[in-house]
């Protein structure tokens, strides 16, 4: 989790990430960022988030994006 | 007689569909009737309160209404000038101050106290309220019969690297100018269905903004959040049976390297246009492959030279390495590459692309200084006065003939399909009082904005403050410290350094 929280803080300096559960709906996020979170999480993480799951539930929060890592490492 | 008015694409088509969608969003589509009808209204309202040859600030969300809106303006004889509640108050307050505007349309009541708040003091009225006047017809033949080719239509705005954003002015002639040329070369036609991306307040709209009303095509303006989410945004495309789209590279790119094409695909998409940055060919291959069919048009053009002023259609493969070219310029329009001695390059080498023709714009509102630098005499010519525009972008020809970007010559970038200067970043930082010095470097390969300070700050307080006084998109995506910037021997920033710093730090 430390390693996403890093990440996303890279990004947004200025941003609660723990705390946020609206990244997308309060447009924290941008399409430069997702295009920035997915390539980390490739690079950090090994797993390629695939298309389908680039959907607003899972980048709402840390929390979420954090799930989808999870259960893309056990696929 | 020859066209001398935008407006005159509407009048032609309104007869003949009157009942089709013009522009639409997920609220509200609006017939090409409807849009004729609201923007005469609207127009006889300015008209009323005498706006004839003075800025309108349309301060609305993208929206069927906002384009309406702009052609109201151009019925009352005034020029559009958009703003956005994405741009942040401090910007907001300089483009007013440069505009001195009496009139504003506001889409909603609390858009109209946000504009008061910005310290606005003419008048501010809604779309609705202004729609609902009375047309008045003679009043509008009136204006029409005043109104020249020459008069401004629109100003927008663009970064400057001094901090205050420079507004471009450009007039009915230019604009049809490109229209005309822009739709031969990209073919449409009355079947045309346009998703639009970039925001309205940009030239980058004319695309399909006038198009569609020379045609009678639709427009679909797509919920910019979309861009976010690549198989919702196909979705989309196909569920409107888009096919054409003009697009900044940034957007296309973002599909393809979320690798959306493994899940779906666009349907219907012949004709795909794109411009404002170098598209990467590994990127590029990925949409060639996933629409064998389709056209691909590389765009190029400076917001003064009237949206894009030269074109490539791609009709080879091209490797990894290779930079696609910009190609030629439109019909009427000329491209000069100028060396250091304001002389023609030799062939093959590398000089400074200079605009000649109609598709000049204007020039800066309201700062004939910089106009002056920019929109200069033609150096070869010394018989009569000519204006070409300098773009200070360096570009060369190759074997073919084709021009080829090359770089700038100045600390310009296009981020995101976004024009920033460098500069403009950095005075805003520099004007927070805790800074000492900074300076800006781009990341070319990942598309990253780095910025490096001195100054009791961190890097989120920082960031905060930026964010009141630039757009998001002008955000530096990378915040670092230094204790000490580096300088050169002569005691100025030193860039070069910053950059090898940069270099380093990344492996």
């Amino acid at each position: 989790m430390d390693e996403l929280l890093e990440i996303l803080r890279s990004l947004h300096p200025d941003v609660d990430f723990a705390e946020s559960d609206r990244l997308v709906d309060d447009k924290i996020l941008d399409s430069f960022d997702i295009v920035t979170i997915v390539a980390e999480i490739y690079d950090v993480f090994g797993v390629a988030v695939p298309a389908e799951e680039i959907v607003p539930a899972n980048f709402n929060s840390a929390e979420a994006l954090y799930a989808l890592v999870e259960r893309l490492e056990d696929e | 007689m020859q066209q001398t008015n935008v407006l005159e694409y509407l009048e032609q088509t309104v007869g003949r569909v009157p009942d089709k969608t013009a522009f639409a969003d997920d609220t509200e589509a609006m017939t090409f009737a409807q849009v004729y009808r609201d923007s005469r209204a609207i127009g006889s309202a300015l008209a009323r309160r005498g706006l004839e040859r003075e800025p309108v600030v349309v301060f609305m969300p993208k929206h069927p209404r906002t384009v309406t809106a702009f052609f109201g303006c151009v019925y009352g004889g005034s020029h559009y000038v958009p703003i956005d509640e994405e741009m942040p108050r401090f910007r907001i307050e300089l483009i007013l101050e440069n505009l001195r505007a009496r009139m504003m349309i506001c889409h909603s009541e609390s858009d109209r106290q946000l504009a008061r708040d910005f310290g606005f003091d003419g008048e501010i009225a809604l779309y609705e309220q202004l729609a609902a006047e009375p047309e008045d017809e003679a009043l509008l033949a009136q204006i029409r019969d005043r109104q020249l080719d020459t008069d401004p239509i629109y100003v927008v705005f663009t970064s400057g690297s001094t901090g205050i954003p420079k507004g471009v002015a450009a007039c009915h002639r230019s604009v049809i100018d490109y229209i005309e040329n822009l739709s031969q070369v990209l073919g449409f036609d009355e079947n045309t269905r346009f998703a639009n991306q970039t925001p309205l307040y940009f030239d980058a709209c004319l695309k399909e903004l006038y198009p569609t009303l020379k045609f009678g095509a639709t427009t679909y303006l797509v919920p910019k959040q979309l861009f976010m989410f690549p198989v919702k945004l196909v979705e989309y495309l196909n569920e409107h049976r888009i096919n054409t789209i003009c697009w900044v590279v940034s957007a296309l790119t973002t599909i393809s390297a979320l690798r959306t094409f493994e899940k779906v695909k666009p349907q219907y998409l012949h004709t795909v246009a794109f411009g404002s940055e170098v598209f990467p060919i590994r990127q590029f291959d990925l949409w060639r492959q996933a629409l064998p069919q389709a056209r691909f048009i590389n765009l190029y053009g400076p917001t003064e030279a009237t949206g894009m002023c030269c074109y490539y259609e791609v009709d080879r493969p091209f490797a990894l390495d290779e930079v696609m070219p910009i190609g030629r310029p439109f019909h009427n329009t000329e491209i000069l590459l100028l060396g250091q001695d304001d002389k023609p390059v030799a062939p093959g080498q590398v000089g400074e692309i200079c605009v000649r023709g109609t598709s000049l714009t204007l020039g800066y509102y309201r700062d004939f200084a910089r106009t002056g630098e920019a929109f200069v005499q033609n150096p070869l010519n010394d018989r009569y006065p000519e204006l070409i525009y300098r773009t200070g972008d360096l570009a060369r020809r190759n074997e073919r003939g084709e021009l080829v970007f090359v770089s700038r010559k100045d600390h310009q970038i296009k981020h995101m399909g976004h024009r920033i200067e460098l500069g403009e970043i950095e005075v805003n930082v520099d004007l927070l009082e805790p800074i000492r010095a900074s300076c800006c470097i781009y990341d070319k390969q990942k598309g990253k904005i780095i910025l490096y300070y001195e100054g009791d700050m961190t890097a989120a307080e920082l960031v905060s403050a930026l964010k009141q006084r630039l757009p998001r998109y002008m955000l530096p995506n990378l915040v670092l410290p230094l204790e000490r910037m580096p300088l050169t021997a002569n005691g100025k920033l030193d860039r070069t350094a910053l950059q090898r710093m940069y270099e380093d730090g990344k492996e």
